[in-house]
């Protein structure tokens, strides 16, 4: 006879914002500095002063008025209906509908400016993370997989944001109706009160703990083999072909059951353990009306009690338990919000580039650059670049060659900042670049690489990504510089044509030519080319040679370079091999050293097929670290 | 609906499962049902007429009931993961069947990503519904039923309430969930677009840096930021609309029948643990109800999944198996013939890839294949394993069309190092045997040393035993297409085909591996695609390539002479000179 139903708590609103169902598999990650994390995640909840004063009010009101209808209710059974006198019953009862409609209001009004609260904290959170990963150095992103990444900024985000929309209102109206209701009790029935919450609370808190026990362990079994079954699955399908290449379908359908049969084993086991929270709520629910209505009826019998009050209390009885079942829920939900939380602050209190203080504005820069002495190191330990002086004039044009992993793109990270130099110091027109805002620093280079990001959105929007006021004349100029007009006229909208993401409906050729288009439009004092290898035919060569060219006019150009063409028309070309300058000078002065260049351009003139052993990969690492940019 | 119903079909192996769940299900709602009615006993047979006897005995059998109804829901439980993890379970190895059975033309229209989601997190899904719906479609229509029962029973004027109460309620709730629907897509929407911010500043990290485009990345971020605060607010506060309105409604129904109720006792001679137990049964309908609604919502989810799911079940093979299957008596020549082959990835597309091929290659002859980026190279030698099967024409292995061998066979003698030199993240070893798991580790070491892969290997900290990938060591671009040569030669193919497989490699090993190659040990037919004309000097045949036709062929100094092409990337590749130190 649960009779006053206010019980709004009981369920959530429907989770269908809900992103993936992380949930469902993860084991409850346990947060490590819960206080910490909650004062920080408050902080941003502060920001919404109005809000929260305004929603705990409501909350308060709310608690109050459903602690009104049950009372009221024991006030018509003892007081009209079993004395069957109706006088007066209209008053009561209108008075129990405007209990009931202004708790239904002010719980709408409620959830709706926490709904707002909510969200504006998460807009907060999210930006802030967002800016952090703007201002992280590179070797963040070295240190860390995108996929990583992006599942901090999705799933820990959204976590949260569950956590903040569904369960902050829901756990602290919660907790006070369960004191508000055990006061009630108290005051209306001492000894009934102390039978029913003795057992509710006693049950629910051993129950509970039993069960979370007996589920995490299992829970964490489940979850390892949830990992190998996905990790396996991933691997496979994603490189279907090789299986199917190597006929090996059969093998991998047989070691795919193993994983499979072993999942749902470890899945059976942890859900049946998880499953029982529902069935046994119920029990603990049952059993304690079972003795509010034994003990009650029996109080009753001796005149200690009255049959409205049994009713008031089986109807309390459920308002006091059900936000404790909810909470116990809600806990498993609110240990990974933590723990995505504490992701997410981590990855916020991470230290920014260092970037120059005083910010005065550089005079268009002529292009005079210096490296003197300059060291550096990925890894500890794992020199990459040894000492390397090397001066530009303004106009010049570099070639830096040499094998992969040798330090040539290094030479370029360094220039650009994305490192800073163990030691020595780089200079552009005399002056130390950590001196420059790395702001100012980068509007004055261009930077063409092999393989080209685009981004999603029209090929003009991406062209004008090298100068954000450039119009549309500009754009179009960049791009017949840059041997790019002809093709964006083939695309189907041609300027205004929508690129997919990262550019897959353009061939790199095209993708490299938008760079240098790009980059004409940024008209930088000082550009930085990486010549592309063989995966483009001999035709889209040409053309972006040509582009290359027109580009490199005028400006101080450093080109990791590959064609002899280039190379030979460069004023300085520098041999860097595991990390030093083994060689500089023109194309003829370098010849006539007889070295390791005329060794590399002969070999090849004689095509020779067994050309000498000078050029080989390098570490490994190192080559993956460079073949990032 | 009928997606999600003939997933149900996997449910037949678990049927004794499907059945228990529901049935268990049914004895712990009639158990809850008698709860009411049980403390309606206490309050009209013991409090009303003082009999302790009646007020503990009662109270003695809610208790037994109690314990009852735990146990049948403990058991519905139990039996409805059991049978939803064991439909999960099959329904995942379906589609790996299926998955393994899909041809290349196949692959190539279904994105990776969308495959292995459907194999995760649609079974997912599906699984956790089946699970919600053996426990949840039971009980909340026989409790809602149930209790429409005992209500009329015990007073059919009271049980008018019900009448009213339940269609408004109804109807309150389906306005809600259709106004909510489409705020969640739009929700997603929104998700979606701050997300490919984020996932292209992570990717684009250096352009984003180079240009120094942080304030106006800012910019973009906020925008999209914004855009899913304002929808996401809206959904929410539309979804949270349900609980009041609920509440609301029943409580206006307590108010009603305690107002019809009173009069009821007074005049009729209704109980007053009656007119309780009536209240308690009008609640648990209501509750029951609105169960009812988040329940639609997480089927309408699953629906999506097993749309997605059947698609994928239901994909034919776009090959064929020939009907009659040819074996090989023993290790083919490796003669292989194209006669007038004409290719096409999709029926709908009018442009042939490739266009009337016709080339020998005799047994242990090198063919190298030659031509632009685009011009069908791969392709073309894609056809030998039959990854794809010919418009017009045909290609033979050894005078037999390679569409009537079965495709196990073809590819144990036809050996191929993918253009993509892709490595699974287990042991070195591993990988190389890839095509004959039990190898020896002679054979293996033997493959490796061809390969030039075994001087590399020997250096890493476990040697073969190494682990690739992201929790092992990492391989340059050269060390990895080596380990793809490595495992072509290992199963000692009749035809071995590396399909631009050195790119990466530098000149030297480049030259190491084809001397290797020259000895021909294993009197293999070898197809090179390359695009170096330093690597398909050696060749005995040199197929040009344009646009899909086959522009000449010859030996290389046949070529110098008689094809203008072949010339021109011959000279674009020494007078100009690509220096080729490295090919990333």
């Amino acid at each position: 006879m649960a009779t006053n139903f206010q019980e709004k708590q009981q369920s959530a609103p429907p989770l269908m914002g809900r992103i993936g169902n992380a949930q469902t598999y993860s084991e409850v990650q346990r947060p490590q500095k819960t206080f910490e994390t909650l004062l920080r995640v408050w902080f941003y909840l502060r920001r919404q002063k109005i809000a929260l004063i305004f929603t705990a009010i409501m909350v308060v009101g709310t608690v109050c008025l459903d602690l009104i209808g049950p009372f009221l209710l024991g006030r018509v059974i003892d007081g009209h209906i079993i004395t069957r006198n109706l006088n007066g019953l209209l008053q009561i009862l209108v008075l129990m509908l405007l209990v009931y409609l202004s708790s239904g209001s002010l719980y709408l009004l409620q959830s709706y400016v926490m709904a707002g609260a909510a969200q504006r904290t998460m807009r907060d959170l999210r930006a802030d993370l967002f800016s952090t990963l703007l201002h992280m150095p590179l070797n963040f992103f070295d240190r860390r997989s995108h996929g990583e990444l992006m599942s901090r900024l999705t799933s820990d985000v959204e976590n949260i944001n569950q956590v903040l929309s569904n369960c902050v209102a829901q756990i602290v109206s919660g907790s006070l109706s369960t004191v508000g209701v055990a006061i009630a009790m108290f005051f209306i029935n001492p000894r009934l009160a102390a039978v029913s919450v003795v057992t509710i609370s006693l049950l629910t808190i051993l129950g509970n703990r039993w069960l979370a026990a007996k589920t995490r362990i299992r829970f964490r079994v489940q979850q390892a083999a949830l990992g190998r079954l996905y990790g396996f699955m991933e691997e496979t399908i994603g490189v279907q072909k090789v299986v199917k290449a190597y006929g090996q379908e059969k093998a991998f359908t047989t070691q795919f059951d193993v994983v499979n049969e072993d999942f749902r084993h470890s899945g059976i086991r942890a859900q049946s353990y998880s499953g029982l929270t529902g069935p046994m709520m119920n029990t603990i629910h049952n059993t304690a009306y079972a003795i509010v209505a034994g003990v009650g009826g029996y109080m009753a019998v001796f005149g200690m009690t009255t049959v409205g009050v049994i009713a008031m209390f089986i109807s309390y009885t459920r308002q006091f338990g059900r936000p404790m079942n909810e909470i116990a829920i809600l806990y498993n939900m609110l240990q990974s919000a933590m723990a995505g939380a504490e992701r997410v602050f981590d990855i916020i209190d991470e230290t920014p580039e260092v970037d120059a203080h005083h910010v005065d504005l550089v005079q268009k820069i002529q292009g005079d650059v210096l490296f003197d002495c300059v060291s550096f190191s990925y890894q500890k330990d794992v020199p990459v670049l040894k000492e390397v002086t090397l001066h530009a004039r303004p106009g010049q044009t570099i070639a830096l060659i040499g094998p992969t992993g040798a330090g040539k793109t290094t030479i370029v990270n360094l220039l650009t900042r994305f490192y800073e130099t163990d030691s020595g110091k780089i200079q552009i027109d005399g002056r130390d670049i950590r001196d420059i805002p790395k702001v100012e620093l980068r509007q004055q280079l261009g930077i063409v690489l092999q393989d080209t990001f685009l981004f999603s959105g029209t090929v003009k929007e991406n062209i004008r990504y090298g100068r954000l006021d450039a119009n549309d004349e500009e754009i179009v100029e960049a791009a017949r510089l840059s041997n790019a007009d002809t093709f964006i006229h083939l695309l189907p909208n041609g300027y205004d044509t929508l690129l997919t993401e990262r550019g897959s409906n353009l061939s790199h050729g095209q993708r490299q030519m938008l760079a240098i288009a790009r980059a004409i439009l940024a008209d930088p004092a000082i550009l930085i080319l990486d010549e592309a290898t063989s995966s483009v035919d001999t035709r889209t060569e040409r053309h972006i040679q040509e582009a290359m060219h027109r580009l490199m006019e005028g400006r101080t150009s450093f080109v990791i370079a590959h064609r002899l063409s280039t190379i030979r028309g460069a004023d300085k070309i520098l041999v860097i091999n595991h990390g030093e300058v083994t060689e500089r000078g023109t194309h003829a002065e370098l010849l006539a050293k007889k070295g390791f260049y005329w060794r590399m351009s002969v070999s090849h003139q004689e095509e020779s097929p067994k050309p000498e052993r000078v050029l080989l990969e390098d570490d490994a690492a190192i080559c993956v670290l460079e073949n990032e940019l | 609906m009928q997606a999600l119903l003939k997933l149900l079909q996997f449910l037949r192996p678990h049927w004794r499962f499907a059945v228990m769940a529901p049935v268990l299900m049914l004895c712990e709602v009639v158990l809850d049902l008698m709860q009411p009615r049980l403390i309606q006993r206490i309050i009209d047979y013991g409090v009303a007429r003082s009999d302790t006897q009646v007020v503990l005995g009662t109270a003695s059998l809610m208790l037994c009931f109690m314990a009852l109804a735990g146990l049948s829901g403990l058991g519905c439980g139990y039996f409805a993961v059991r049978a939803a993890y064991g439909l999960g379970g099959d329904l995942r190895a379906a589609l790996f069947r299926k998955v393994q059975s899909l041809s290349f033309g196949n692959l190539d229209n279904l994105e990776t990503g969308a495959l292995i989601t459907r194999l995760t997190s649609d079974v997912n899904k599906i699984q956790e519904m089946v699970m919600m719906m053996m426990r949840g479609m039971v009980r909340m229509p026989l409790l809602m039923l149930g209790s429409l029962v005992m209500a009329a029973v015990i007073s059919p004027r009271l049980g008018l309430i019900f009448i009213v109460i339940l269609p408004a309620l109804t109807i309150a709730l389906i306005m809600i969930i259709r106004k909510t629907f489409p705020l969640y897509r739009q929700v997603q929407e929104g998700l979606d677009g701050v997300n490919t911010v984020m996932q292209e500043n992570l990717a684009g990290v250096r352009v984003v840096k180079a240009f120094a485009r942080t304030e106006y990345e800012s910019r973009r971020f906020a925008l999209a930021n914004n855009i899913l605060v304002q929808r996401m607010t809206d959904a929410v506060r539309m979804s949270s609309r349900t609980t009041p309105v609920m509440m609301l409604t029943l409580n206006v129904g307590v108010v009603a029948a305690l107002w019809i109720g009173a009069g009821e006792v007074q005049m009729a001679g209704m109980r007053v643990g009656e007119l309780v137990a009536f209240i308690n049964y009008l609640g648990q309908a209501v509750i029951t109800l609105m169960m009812f609604s988040t329940l639609t919502i997480q089927i309408s989810t699953a629906q999506a999944s097993a749309k997605r799911v059947l698609e994928l079940l239901e994909s034919e093979p776009i090959l064929m198996s020939p009907g009659h299957e040819i074996k090989f008596a023993s290790r083919p020549s490796g003669k292989v013939v194209f006669d007038n082959v004409s290719f096409n990835y999709s029926p709908a597309n009018p442009d042939l890839v490739l266009k009337n091929i016709s080339f020998e290659a005799e047994p242990g002859q090198t063919v190298a294949i030659l031509g632009a980026t685009g011009s069908g190279k791969s392709t073309l030698v894609q056809l030998i394993p039959r990854f794809y099967d010919v418009c017009q024409g045909s290609v033979t292995l050894d005078g037999v069309d390679v569409r009537k061998i079965p495709e196990e066979e073809l590819r144990r003698h036809v050996g191929i190092a993918l253009q993509e030199s892709i490595l699974f993240s287990t042991s070195i070893k591993n990988n190389i045997r890839l095509g004959e798991p039990d190898a020896s580790f002679e054979k293996l070491s033997t493959a490796a040393r061809n390969a030039q892969a075994d001087e590399f290997i020997s250096k890493l900290p476990d040697g073969y035993e190494a682990l690739v990938g992201q929790r092992g060591v990492n391989l340059s671009g050269g060390q990895k297409q080596r380990l793809a040569i490595a495992r072509a030669l290992l199963v000692q193919p009749s035809v071995l085909i590396l399909d631009d497989s050195t790119s990466a490699v530098d000149v030297h090993t480049e030259g190491l591996i084809q001397e290797v190659l020259g000895l021909n040990s294993y009197r293999q037919t070898r197809f090179i695609v390359a695009q170096r004309i330093s690597s398909v000097l050696n060749a005995d045949k040199i197929l040009v390539l344009d646009n899909g036709e086959i522009i000449a062929q010859g030996t290389h100094y046949e070529l110098l002479d008689a094809c203008e092409v072949y010339r021109e990337i011959y000279d674009s590749q020494t007078e100009n000179g690509v220096i080729t130190y490295s090919g990333n």
